[in-house]
């Protein structure tokens, strides 16, 4: 009926430091000179407990930043934020589908640079021997003319298929060792990650596969609607001048978001993604399929890293094997846990990673408007995400005490 | 102890709401220094949370408490251990992975030079406290590797080491055998001589009776009465507690069983668990099984339901006739109209941190989910949801965000039955259903059970309480080392021969699952 005695854990987080217990909520002061201080409290508390938190949170910080970054609401500004949010938020779906069932895809670096190498060798219009000639697959996938499938009818469909079919194999191995062999979804995807990384590289031997078909390069570039900023009179709009608001990315993002939301909080399948995070053994005994949830869980995860290594690459122009690595996995762990999805499995929406991905490439943008080198940067976002962490730590403690 | 003593605890108009429904509402109590309060109510009555205030785990809305005489509003559970008063869990708040001394001094490791732990003080003086209460083990001993009544033991030995002047009891022999118990209470009745202060809280009222000095009975939140001991007697606790006569602790049966069998069993062995196992369960039949701990009972009921695997036999259930050796998973025993309630609602019945319409609603979603994507109806879902509680009859306030864990374990059990009927199955594996489960609360889960046989199901009844066996079964098997012992019809049963029939082979009378005959008054 309490939730003090429910695992050794908790008794060891309550008896913890006895500081840490006291800062939550002060003890009630009686006086009424306190009843503005209460409603101050009162508000704090309401906005620490939002479901949206970092949707309020977003906008002080925005506002916050606006007078020292006066160009950060430039259109042009805002029309970039966006243009980030797309890949990232198409990779953090899947992320968040794992974490749901309180497990973590590690791997997800490693499909982006591997499903990113392999559009390239499919549809590159030709490559140069000079840079590629050492590669594994140089002569064989690849060779001067260009990628396997260059010059066929259905060249860049079938590729774009084929990336996202490699993204969900990565994902069914992942799945497969977590559900049926009991293996930790922490141990398997991180040797997921360590070896598709490899392989990418050795594949290409580090190399990058540029020269991507017209109609790729428009997939990730080319506006479908664009704002204009300036006077009517204007008889020539400058290429500058237009804001792309609509983007292709964004379509395809969106798309993948919005099914991930109706598959999560409307189907059954769903329902039961929820129930394993949050007890596995009752929900086995209630009759949901775990093991096949599972490794569809991962199989999402997997297809949505492809979908955010397709946004990417189109937009590079290039196959990268070394796309995905790095401070990658924190940009996307970090800005789905930062929405409020639960590390511990069971609590999670669509709508939160979303907002979670805006915070983040907000942060990156403000970040990168302040002149910071990339270590400065990446040593912010940790900062960041720590805070984050210690917000939804408080967050959870009041909750725990009011019931 | 005398009630002359000034008190060590004061409680004036202590309240704690919860989703807006109070839990607790204007409790003033006194516990007389050196004195054992007994604290006695239903499920849901406040007693857990009552507890949780003075122990440090929840705030009060209102209200103030003295402890000593000093004004004592701890912050948490850290406080309230410094201010002398330790609480012993219903589930202990022991670390399985360490020893004994360690889980001992797990809030304040003796240093030396350095920061290291001293490891020699932390055992010497583990081995003090230990000897006090006269546990034979070391020290060094891992605590995964104690039996639950030593374990309890360990926890009294941390609380003896915060040198605790209050110790709160919450239902501390619902896992002890009857040798265990005994060991526990002399040692309550040495604590008290010790002259420290204890509150035992239990639903097993003979026990309250025998050990408290002062008797307080908690209803919806609110304090009843309290007054010494000697001012009440059994039945008066009962009519405290639910508010109204308990004329029947059971209730009558209301049909016969047909003649149908709904499942049959034949031949189930599986080397080390069960042995030839083979019975028939007709329709609006209510069997029950029987046996010590460690006979069989829930191995037997995971195998008929898929769970586990059995080398051979079959299972044939409304005449669909399936091997029980492999492939058999729970969905599709759910498919064949097996429901399975637990014996432990936390691990295996229920989601607890989800909402109470969430976890009625998890076996059927394919029932209410519509093709091709499997969509779920939520609004037919929500009704059938609603009106499945209300079957059943769950207390709760808001049934779509209200979590489980705020339920009581009786409302709680509820759920678990709310959540099977909901598929409509046809034959029923109840294991310990009221184990935890206040005398109220059982008498509603015995009406449910009765119910379900009635309406043509077949009920497997699998208990430790040979009582309520006794009232409810049309027929009683007995289990023993994973065989069928024995089997008995209700002409009447006669308790002696079940008992024997268990004890097959001699075993000592405290390895009984659960000897206390007065448990349940």
């Amino acid at each position: 009926m309490h939730d003090s005695g429910t695992i050794p854990e908790s008794a060891g987080r309550a008896e913890a430091p006895g500081g840490v217990d006291g800062e939550g909520v002060e003890p009630r002061t009686s006086a009424a000179a306190a009843h503005t201080t209460g409603l101050v409290r009162g508000f704090v508390r309401r906005l620490l407990l939002s479901e949206y938190f970092v949707l309020w949170l977003m906008i002080i910080y925005f506002l916050a930043l606006l007078p020292f970054l006066p160009s950060l609401s430039n259109p042009a500004n805002l029309a970039n934020i966006l243009s980030n949010v797309w890949p990232l938020l198409a990779v953090a779906v899947g992320q968040t589908f794992v974490l749901t069932i309180a497990g973590i895809d590690l791997s997800q670096g490693a499909v982006v640079g591997l499903t990113s190498v392999v559009l390239g060798m499919l549809v590159a219009t030709q490559a140069s021997p000079e840079i590629l000639s050492n590669a594994s697959i140089w002569g064989s996938i690849l060779t001067e003319e260009g990628g396997l499938f260059n010059g066929l009818a259905f060249a860049v469909p079938a590729a774009i298929a084929v990336m996202l079919a490699v993204g969900a194999v990565v994902g069914l191995f992942n799945g497969v060792a977590v559900a049926y062999f009991r293996m930790p979804a922490f141990m398997v995807t991180l040797v997921s990650l360590i070896v598709f990384s490899a392989f990418a590289l050795w594949i290409t031997q580090s190399e990058n596969i540029s020269d991507f078909p017209p109609g790729l390069v428009s997939l990730g570039k080319s506006p479908i609607v664009s704002v204009f900023l300036g006077a009517a009179a204007e008889s020539r709009v400058l290429r500058r001048e237009l804001y792309p608001i609509v983007t292709y990315p964004m379509l395809i993002s969106l798309a993948l978001a919005i099914s991930a939301h109706f598959l999560l909080s409307r189907t059954t399948f769903g329902r039961h993604v929820f129930a394993i995070g949050l007890n596995r053994k009752a929900a086995e005994i209630s009759g949901v399929p775990a093991a096949r949830v599972i490794v569809l869980v991962f199989v999402i995860s997997g297809f949505c890293a492809a979908v955010g290594s397709l946004l990417y690459s189109t937009r590079l122009e290039t196959g990268m094997p070394s796309l995905g690595q790095g401070a990658f996995l924190l940009d996307v762990i970090g800005a789905t846990v930062i929405g409020g999805i639960s590390l511990f499995g069971g609590k999670a929406k669509i709508v939160w990673t979303f907002l979670g991905v805006l915070f983040f490439a907000l942060l990156s943008n403000t970040l990168n408007l302040m002149n910071l080198s990339s270590f400065h940067i990446d040593m912010m976002k940790g900062a960041v995400i720590l805070s984050a962490a210690l917000l939804d730590a408080t967050r959870r403690r009041i909750m725990a005490r009011e019931g | 102890m005398t009630l002359a003593e000034p008190p060590l605890l004061a409680l004036h108009g202590v309240g704690k709401s919860f989703f807006g429904v109070p839990a607790l509402a204007d409790v003033t109590l006194e516990i007389g220094a050196g004195s054992v309060l007994g604290l006695v109510g239903e499920n849901g009555a406040g007693k857990s949370t009552l507890m949780n205030i003075i122990g440090g785990v929840l705030r009060p809305d209102t209200g103030q408490m003295e402890l000593a005489g000093e004004a004592y509003a701890p912050l948490g559970p850290g406080d309230a251990t410094r201010a002398g008063v330790a609480f012993i869990h219903q589930e202990l708040n022991l670390f399985g992975n360490l020893t004994i001394a360690e889980n001992i001094f797990v809030g304040d490791f003796p240093r030396r030079a350095f920061g290291f732990v001293d490891r020699p003080a932390m055992r010497r003086r583990s081995r003090d406290l230990l000897d006090r209460l006269d546990i034979k083990v070391s020290p060094d001993t891992l605590i995964e590797e104690l039996a639950p009544g030593e374990r309890q033991l360990v926890e009294i030995a941390k609380a003896l080491h915060g040198d605790a002047r209050l110790i709160i009891f919450d239902e501390p022999t619902t896992s002890l055998t009857a040798r265990e118990t005994d060991r526990l209470f002399e040692i309550i009745e040495r604590l008290r001589a010790e002259g420290r202060t204890l509150v035992y809280i239990s639903h097993i009222l003979t026990d309250v009776m025998r050990l408290a000095d002062t008797i307080a009975v908690l209803r919806d939140g609110r304090l009843v009465t309290d007054g010494p001991q000697r001012d009440f007697d059994i039945p008066k606790l009962i009519r405290s507690m639910i508010g109204r006569e308990l004329k029947q602790l059971f209730p009558p049966r209301s049909a016969l069983p047909q003649a149908a069998p709904v499942l049959e069993v034949e031949g189930l062995s599986q080397p080390g668990i069960v042995k030839d196992v083979g019975f028939s369960l007709r329709r609006g039949e209510i069997l029950g099984l029987f046996g010590l701990m460690g006979s069989g009972r829930t191995e037997l009921a995971r195998i008929l339901f898929g769970l586990d695997e059995a080398s051979s036999g079959s299972i044939t259930i409304a005449g669909r006739r399936r091997g029980a050796t492999r492939g058999l998973r729970p969905e599709r025993s759910i498919r064949d109209g097996l429901a399975f309630v637990t014996e432990n609602r936390r691990e295996e019945g229920l989601m607890m941190e989800a909402s109470i319409a969430d976890n009625v609603a998890l076996v059927s979603l394919e029932a209410y989910a519509r093709t091709p994507l499997r969509i779920v109806d939520r609004t037919a879902l929500g009704g059938a949801v609603r009106d499945a509680t209300a079957t059943m009859r769950v207390k709760a306030a808001n049934f779509d965000r209200q979590p489980v864990k705020s339920l009581s374990g009786g409302n709680q059990q509820k759920v678990v039955l709310a959540k099977w009927l909901l598929n409509r199955p046809t034959v029923f594996i109840l294991d310990e259903p009221t184990r935890g489960v206040d005398v109220g609360a059982k008498y509603e889960i015995y009406t449910i059970t009765d119910h379900l046989a009635a309406e043509g199901n077949g009920v497997l009844f699998i208990s430790s309480e040979l009582d309520e066996l006794i009232a409810m079964c049309d027929r009683i098997l007995v289990m023993s080392r994973g065989e069928i012992w024995g089997e008995f019809d209700r002409k009447p049963f006669v308790r002696e021969a079940i008992m024997h029939a268990a004890f097959r082979d001699n075993r000592p009378l405290d390895s009984a699952a659960d000897p206390a005959p007065g448990s349940a008054p």
